[in-house]
């Protein structure tokens, strides 16, 4: 059964809490993942990782790019 | 020239998570070392260490531990307790603040742990810190962050010699001009199977498994081997007048310092400590002090047959046969690339308490063992100066005298 965005977002929350200390209070879709959330670009690379493993999808490097924001990642994973 | 004075102290071993607990225990005469429960040490001919009192993880946030090795971590814990005693503060002028600190092998464990992780799951799992968790200077590099030094940061690396000659560097930085106060030291956490294994190797490990606390016993008949500990010391150098326009307390002067190699073998020492003598001697001639000014040694001692005794004859041949010598890695075990900055620390805090720690375990001295140490009890003694060795593999002789403040 696929996943909603809220189930995502708080799947990305626990990872990004994990990895990079970031307070899930701060966690929304609008947040950008260096600006707000100072995830900087090898914190980056741990969070994308977990996430694969935890959501089963495969975010290629020159997607990582493209994933500016709490959003961006939601949406990328929700496709799947 | 220009005084070079210690300004603050900072220190994470085997036997106290900070300076003041440290020096409580070796004053007491306390072992830090036990047997190792852990799995990965079970098949080990050498099963002891002196592990880490204090674990980095009550001191330090858990997201900044998982980004940085063992030996950056307790670089890090020293390194903060020593600039909080100096008093420092953040209005200081980093472009005049310096850093040298070092390590003796790094940061293996990280190496070792990723190097699992690249075999069983891939390069993909492969920690995007691991660079910089496992480079040698990244113990130096994360001190310096964390201050924000601009005069340069540096890394000596020379094995067991590596602290003692970063603080030599530190000085010298001071002395040319190129900063007002550098952090020095070192720090190393390497007790794993695979160095534990490798020393092991070298038959130069203790292997008095079923009796932890009587391991390290440098000078004893019945040494057999160092014993690994894990640790970290640091210290503010800081040129006098400096330390003086800003009201800070002084320790001590750090009066002379000698660096000399040996050009002998790449682990054994030289039987006649003639590289290690060199360095004690331009340590006392670069502080123009008379040898009989010197009370003592806290001595490299690490508890080898073979190196204990040829130190001996360096510190009788170059400062004398008065000196009360002790060998605190009877206690705290062998810190390697942090042994150095323990050591001095002790050396110092001798001076200022006029205490000298006592060298435990040494019950039946070397039949060659012709000076006085600080046997088995703290000795007090009103000290002037003190010198502190250290000798590393690849040939590598520290020596660093310091005087009463």
């Amino acid at each position: 059964m696929a996943l909603s965005r809220d189930e995502i977002r708080e799947g990305l929350s626990d990872i990004l809490e994990e990895v990079a200390g970031v307070n899930p209070d701060d966690v929304a879709d609008a947040k950008s993942f260096t600006d707000d959330l100072d995830v900087d670009s090898l914190a980056m690379v741990e969070v994308v990782v977990a996430a694969e493993e935890k959501f089963g999808v495969k975010i290629p490097d020159d997607e990582v790019a493209n994933l500016k924001t709490v959003g961006d990642a939601v949406s990328y994973i929700e496709k799947g | 020239m220009t005084e070079v004075v210690v300004t603050g102290l900072g220190a994470t071993t085997p036997l106290g998570g900070d300076v003041a607990s440290t020096w409580e225990a070796l004053v007491a005469g306390r072992s830090g070392v036990h047997l190792l429960e852990h799995e990965w040490a079970q098949e080990l001919p050498c099963r002891i260490a002196a592990e880490l009192a204090v674990e980095p993880s009550e001191v330090l946030p858990r997201v900044r531990l998982r980004r940085l090795d063992r030996s950056e971590q307790i670089a890090l814990v020293a390194a903060q307790q020593a600039w909080d005693d100096a008093g420092l503060s953040d209005d200081l002028d980093k472009e005049r603040l310096g850093v040298v600190f070092g390590s003796g092998i790094g940061g293996a464990l990280t190496l070792l742990a990723q190097d699992d992780i690249l075999e069983q799951s891939g390069a993909r799992k492969v920690s995007p810190f691991t660079v910089p968790m496992l480079m040698p200077n990244g113990p130096a590099a994360v001190v310096g962050l964390e201050f924000g030094a601009q005069a340069g940061v540096h890394a000596p690396t020379s094995a067991c010699a590596t602290s003692a000659e970063a603080i030599s560097w530190a000085a010298d930085m001071i002395r040319v001009g190129r900063a007002d106060v550098v952090v020095a030291g070192g720090a190393e956490a390497v007790i794993g199977g695979l160095p534990m294994a490798g020393f092991s190797s070298m038959k130069a490990m203790s292997t008095r498994n079923d009796d932890p606390t009587h391991a390290s016993r440098p000078w004893d008949r019945d040494r057999d081997g160092f014993v690994m500990g894990e640790g970290s010391g640091a210290l503010i150098l800081e040129r006098r007048d400096h330390a003086e326009a800003r009201g800070a307390k002084i320790y001590a002067v750090v009066a002379g310092s000698g660096l000399t190699s040996d050009g002998y073998d790449i682990v054994q020492p030289d039987p006649e400590c003639r590289g290690g003598g060199r360095a004690m001697a331009a340590a006392i001639k670069q502080a123009g002090i008379d040898p009989k000014e010197i009370g003592h040694v806290n001595a490299h001692a690490t508890s080898t047959p073979v190196g204990d005794m040829a130190e001996i004859k360096g510190i009788k041949r170059v400062v004398g046969d008065h000196v009360v010598l002790t060998g605190t890695k009877s206690m705290t075990g062998h810190l390697l690339g942090g042994a150095g900055a323990v050591e001095s620390i002790a050396a110092i805090l001798a001076i200022v308490e006029g205490v000298i720690p006592p060298t435990i375990n040494l019950e039946n001295p070397d039949p060659g063992l012709d000076l006085d140490v600080a046997a088995n009890e703290a000795r007090k003694v009103e000290l002037n100066a003190a010198l502190n060795t250290a000798f590393g593999f690849g040939g590598h002789n520290a020596a660093l005298l310091f005087t009463k403040a």
